[in-house]
């Protein structure tokens, strides 16, 4: 026996996208209109933070962050937590490359509106580029080694306000320092009167806009508060449901609701496939203290990938590393030494990429690496190579044979790192920026949803979250989200006052 | 097959040699993570991996005529390393699955981090002064 809810707008997850809405609707409360965001995750308190690389793994991230696709060999980030992945990323923070807004061919979609949305939230989260001071050795060397190398290095613009440099922004930042939607857009919309459920997963939505809703109870021992609702299934009524529970999210519930969806759901996933390098330089380097992540270096267009500074924690970086035994705990053993390096291949929509859902309803992940994905991989570790060698790195761990580059090796990076060290299931691949499988489009023959974020033939039923992107963003994908997300939430205000007349 | 059978210890010690050097505690505190991580999994998955520690330690009596736990280091390494380049999918990505668990129990532990001198602080920068 289920209880009955009424609401007027549902919205279903609380990330970038679901906080956005969230926040952008908050003033309809005032006129009347009832508003509820559903979070599958917990809520967690402040102190919850520890920064133990494990329990936290387990905590926020779905499968402790090992949720492999249907062959095995990639593992996909996401959280689940009051405020989503904004929780766990390192708040970098970039607006969405004109030409690839373009490319993406959404007709009502237009770059200068996107740029011009994501600009807000840059400002209400206080993006901005770190002061020189509060830059690690880790990073110095990758401008250093990138400006030698010649490579155009750019600043992350990053979402931190009181950054203390923990480095642990990816097991949620510990002094709450980063500006994610839970500590912005969600308390927001909470003191104007959004009513906000945790721990409440909704299982399926039903065409007369019912949606059947699961609240787990807080187990013994662990994270996080209790529900604000008493666990139990409820029966959820709405008269707009925004569906923003993530790529992977998004795409299972409305595969398993009965809905007459259009048959390119699911479909066009891509994600970023990324690899962690690493090398040894002669002396101790400060890493794994100050912001992770400041500068990049974007190949993109020209080569398919994306080089960002990065420092993971003790297990993530030991299953990176090619290889087991002697030299693997060598390297590990050079943690004070280390500089790292993740390169993300920009992949694109390929068919038979997409998401699924198995008979009791779990998501599953259909993903094939292409050659033109493991070409990016390839010449991305090759541009890394040069970075660590010209930043003084006497070598560098990556996927060759055998994996420890010397100095002698720099000038032959072409001859030692080739396509035939990344096959599949012999390197630790993982993603973290999951998009598509709701794209945008003209209509339901070639898409998901409208530009607007509106499912084609269910106008009651929006999307608001990277799966609505038809193709790779080819960069970190939060603030596209929240600008498309603000399209979003104003197509909802225009549609409800439409009804309300 | 548990986590304390002889051929998870013989592969553990093989992707990180300093696990030989473990006492019963420490052993306790590896096979403990783990499990936790495996418990965490769908059953089909925890049915694969028992069901590939059983293999990989019958596998080498085939060319070697010995069990995997009863080879010396260097042929279990030789073993091992031959299992990673597999040209088959699946004996690439068991293999790679074991390695990672093992990993995880063994760097998980807070005492390797501190060994590896991983450092990170709450406190950032302030911690460093």
């Amino acid at each position: 026996m289920s209880t009955s809810r009424s609401y007027d707008i549902v919205i279903i997850g609380s990330g970038a996208g679901g906080g956005t809405v969230a926040q952008e609707l908050a003033p309809l409360v005032r006129d009347g209109v009832r508003i509820l965001v559903l979070e599958k995750g917990p809520r967690f308190a402040d102190q919850e933070f520890t920064g133990r690389e494990l329990e936290m793994a387990d905590a926020l991230y779905q499968d402790g962050g090992a949720f492999l696709t249907r062959d095995g060999t990639m593992t996909l980030a996401f959280a689940s937590a009051y405020g989503g992945s904004t929780v766990v990323y390192t708040g970098t923070s970039l607006t969405a490359p004109q030409r690839v807004i373009r490319a993406w061919g959404v007709p009502g979609l237009e770059h200068a509106d996107l740029t011009r949305r994501s600009a807000k939230y840059a400002e209400q989260n206080n993006v901005h580029a770190l002061d020189d001071p509060l830059i690690n050795d880790n990073n110095r060397l990758f401008v250093e080694g990138g400006r030698k190398a010649g490579y155009l290095v750019e600043q992350f613009p990053v979402n931190v306000k009181g950054c203390r440099g923990s480095s642990l922004c990816n097991l949620g930042c510990p002094n709450q320092a980063k500006q994610g939607t839970n500590r912005v857009q969600l308390p927001r919309a909470e003191r104007a009167g959004v009513e906000v459920v945790t721990r409440a997963e909704v299982l399926r939505i039903e065409p007369d806009r019912t949606l059947t809703v699961r609240v787990s109870q807080k187990a013994a021992g662990t994270k996080g508060a209790p529900s604000e609702w008493a666990p139990g299934d409820y029966a959820v009524r709405a008269r707009i449901v925004v569906a923003a529970a993530g790529a992977i999210g998004t795409s299972a519930l409305l595969l398993r609701s009965p809905l007459p969806a259009p048959r390119s759901l699911g479909h066009g996933f891509t994600c970023h496939p990324a690899l962690i390098l690493v090398a040894e330089h002669p002396r101790p380097i400060t890493n794994d203290v100050g912001h992770p992540k400041s500068y990049f270096v974007d190949h993109g267009a020209s080569e398919r990938f994306v080089l960002e500074t990065c420092m993971y924690f003790p297990f993530v970086t030991a299953k990176s590393l090619t290889g087991f035994g002697a030299t693997h705990s060598a390297i590990m053993h050079a943690l004070p030494r280390l500089q790292m390096i993740l390169i993300l291949a920009c992949d694109h929509v390929a068919s038979g990429n997409r998401i699924a859902v198995s008979r009791t309803g779990s998501p599953i992940v259909h993903y094939r690496f292409t050659p033109e994905t493991i070409d990016g991989l390839v010449r991305g570790t090759r541009a890394a190579a040069r970075i660590f060698f010209a930043a003084g790195a006497r070598r560098v761990h990556a996927p060759a044979d055998p994996p420890l580059l010397e100095i002698a090796d720099a000038d032959r990076l072409e001859e030692r790192v080739t396509a035939s060290s990344f096959r599949p299931g012999m390197l630790a691949v993982s993603a973290a920026h999951l998009m598509g499988g709701c794209g945008m489009g003209r209509t339901a023959a070639d898409s998901v949803t409208d530009a607007w974020g509106r499912v084609h033939g269910l106008p009651w039923l929006r999307v608001a979250d990277a799966s609505l992107f038809p193709d790779s963003l080819e960069i970190n994908p939060y603030l596209t989200i929240m600008g498309l997300a603000d399209r979003v939430a104003e197509g909802v205000r225009r549609d409800l006052a439409v009804v309300r007349d | 097959m548990t986590l304390s059978s002889p051929v998870f210890r013989a592969v553990a010690t093989c992707v990180v040699p300093e696990a030989s050097r473990f006492d019963a505690a420490q052993w306790d505190e590896m096979a403990a993570i783990v499990a936790r991580a495996i418990a965490a999994r769908p059953r089909a998955m925890q049915r694969q991996l028992a069901l590939f520690l059983i293999l990989l330690e019958w596998f080498p009596l085939v060319r070697y005529g010995r069990r995997l736990s009863r080879l010396d280091p260097a042929r279990r390494t030789k073993f091992l390393d031959r299992l990673q380049r597999s040209p088959l999918l699946l004996l690439r990505r068991g293999f790679w699955g074991v390695r990672t668990l093992v990993l995880m129990g063994y760097y998980g532990r807070p005492a390797a981090a501190a060994e590896i001198g991983y450092r990170a602080d709450a406190r950032g920068w302030e911690a460093r002064r």
